[in-house]
């Protein structure tokens, strides 16, 4: 590599994710060969055989570019992002659970006793008569056994240490992550820091081309399999709930595209900091009723209000954990 | 030391905010401890606005609107219905107790209605005691 410039440096890491995010950045394919010509992989847990000292024993901002992906659930996460954050020149929040705090934030609705009561007591599959519960520490003769203290409340990578960029989706499109990682590469200018990149800042309706009229009337909300979709109409004036009207645009639809109601994995759109009270909004205004018992009526059908509007939200959000 | 809840009050401008400035002109004594917050029609308010209400340390949020038919926008007091209800749905969920966030109709002729519902409420409030939402958001660990 004679003349050219240094490598990049890049670093992906999980922390509470189910590793989907880890398997978006693999399916780059044989763009691979482009990613590793340009960078170094110097840290991947899911890939390579690195260790955490190695990343401790680094020089500050020894990492140029640090993808991180996953909530923070324990302490071994926050351990991790504070070190990622004081190694790395770019930290990226990758994915739905490092932006907003994404499924595993959905434990918010309970705190660390209620989980484990339920997880080490009283899942029907559980047999512990002795009660054994996971401690940070225990002495057995041979030394002193730690592992990660689980934390009441999941939180989302920004809240824990300064964020650069946010890529958000569940997981992100492969595709703008080639994008971001292309633009960085070659030395582009960036945006300005805080920024959500890899995505588009008006709502998914703004991108869908399912056939939507002026007129939204609903009178009753449908599960998606209760209707036989037209694959033509918008799925709101069909009477199944979308996250669509709430949701940043940027992946290309794709759920709507499969027949499926949008999620909300990519957060709100820029200028929105609660994503299910726009969502409360916008519903309230397509129901055609007047009388607050029909009203209700129709609400029946919105089952699970916060954890719907909220799926991928909830640390982020306004009232980002259940009061207890 | 007495609690004294903090209650925040969204009236519309045409028929709830008419109905408390009546109740202030008549001279009619209530309790003090609504803010009152002037929007121009009970549907513009948005859920994200009760919910910071909450967050910044409101112990009850109050909305008032025209009666149903009387919207000076024909149809917005109804979407604030609308939202109420599902409102009340996610509050519950989220732990808050659903009396904390009260609906009412108040016409621009209602100043003694309005005057008995801020004593009524700030009633049922202080009877429940602080919302401990602040506390519940300041611990992170």
């Amino acid at each position: 590599m004679e003349g050219s410039k240094p490598k990049l440096k890049l670093a992906v890491y999980w922390a509470a994710a189910c590793g989907g995010c880890c398997v978006s950045v693999l399916d780059v394919h044989e763009k691979l060969f482009d990613v590793v010509a340009a960078a170094d992989l110097v840290f991947w847990p899911i890939a390579l055989d690195t260790k955490y000292k190695d990343v401790e024993e680094m020089p500050d901002q020894h990492i140029d570019l640090t993808l991180f992906n996953g909530a923070i659930r324990n302490s071994e996460n926050e351990h991790m992002a504070k070190l990622l954050r004081k190694k790395s020149k770019i930290l990226v929040a990758y994915g739905s659970c490092s932006h907003l705090g994404g499924i595993p934030g959905l434990a918010n609705f309970s705190n660390r006793e209620d989980l484990f009561n339920r997880v080490y007591s009283e899942c029907e599959s559980v047999d512990n008569p002795g009660k054994v519960r996971p401690l940070p520490e225990y002495k057995v003769k041979e030394g002193t056994l730690k592992i990660p203290e689980f934390f009441n409340d999941v939180r989302s990578l920004a809240q824990v240490v300064d964020v650069d960029y946010s890529i958000p989706g569940c997981p992100p499109q492969t595709e703008r992550l080639l994008e971001v990682f292309n633009a960085i590469v070659s030395g582009a200018e960036l945006p300005p820091k805080g920024s959500v990149i890899g995505a588009g800042t008006k709502t998914q309706c703004d991108d869908c081309t399912r056939k939507k009229s002026e007129n939204k009337k609903i009178k009753k909300f449908y599960r998606p399999w209760e209707i036989k979709d037209d694959g033509v109409t918008c799925f709101m004036e069909q009477g199944v709930l979308c996250m669509g009207p709430a949701t940043r645009s940027g992946c290309g639809y794709r759920c709507i595209k499969g027949n499926a109601p949008c999620r909300g994995c990519y957060g709100p759109p820029d200028g929105v900091t609660d994503p299910g009270a726009k969502m409360m909004s916008a519903i309230a205004s397509i129901i055609d009723e007047k009388d607050p018992e029909e009203i209700s009526r129709v609400l029946e059908d919105v089952v699970d209000p916060a954890g719907l509007f909220y799926r991928f939200s909830l640390p982020v959000s306004l009232i980002r954990r259940k009061l207890v | 030391m007495e609690f004294k809840p903090r209650i925040v009050a969204f009236l519309c401008n045409w028929c709830s905010y008419t109905g408390a400035d009546l109740a202030g002109t008549s001279r009619m004594q209530y309790k003090a401890n609504v803010r009152a917050i002037r929007v121009m029609c009970s549907g513009r308010i948005e859920p994200t606005f009760v919910l910071r209400s909450f967050i910044k340390g409101a112990d009850g949020v109050l909305i008032c609107g025209c009666h149903p038919g009387d919207c000076h926008y024909q149809e917005g007091n109804y979407r604030c219905l609308r939202r109420f209800l599902l409102l009340q749905k996610y509050i519950k969920q989220m732990g808050i107790g659903t009396e904390r966030l009260k609906l009412e109709w108040i016409s621009a002729s209602e100043g003694k209605q309005f005057a008995e519902l801020v004593n009524s409420f700030s009633e049922t409030i202080t009877k429940m005691g602080p919302c401990k939402i602040k506390d519940t958001m300041a611990v992170l660990t």
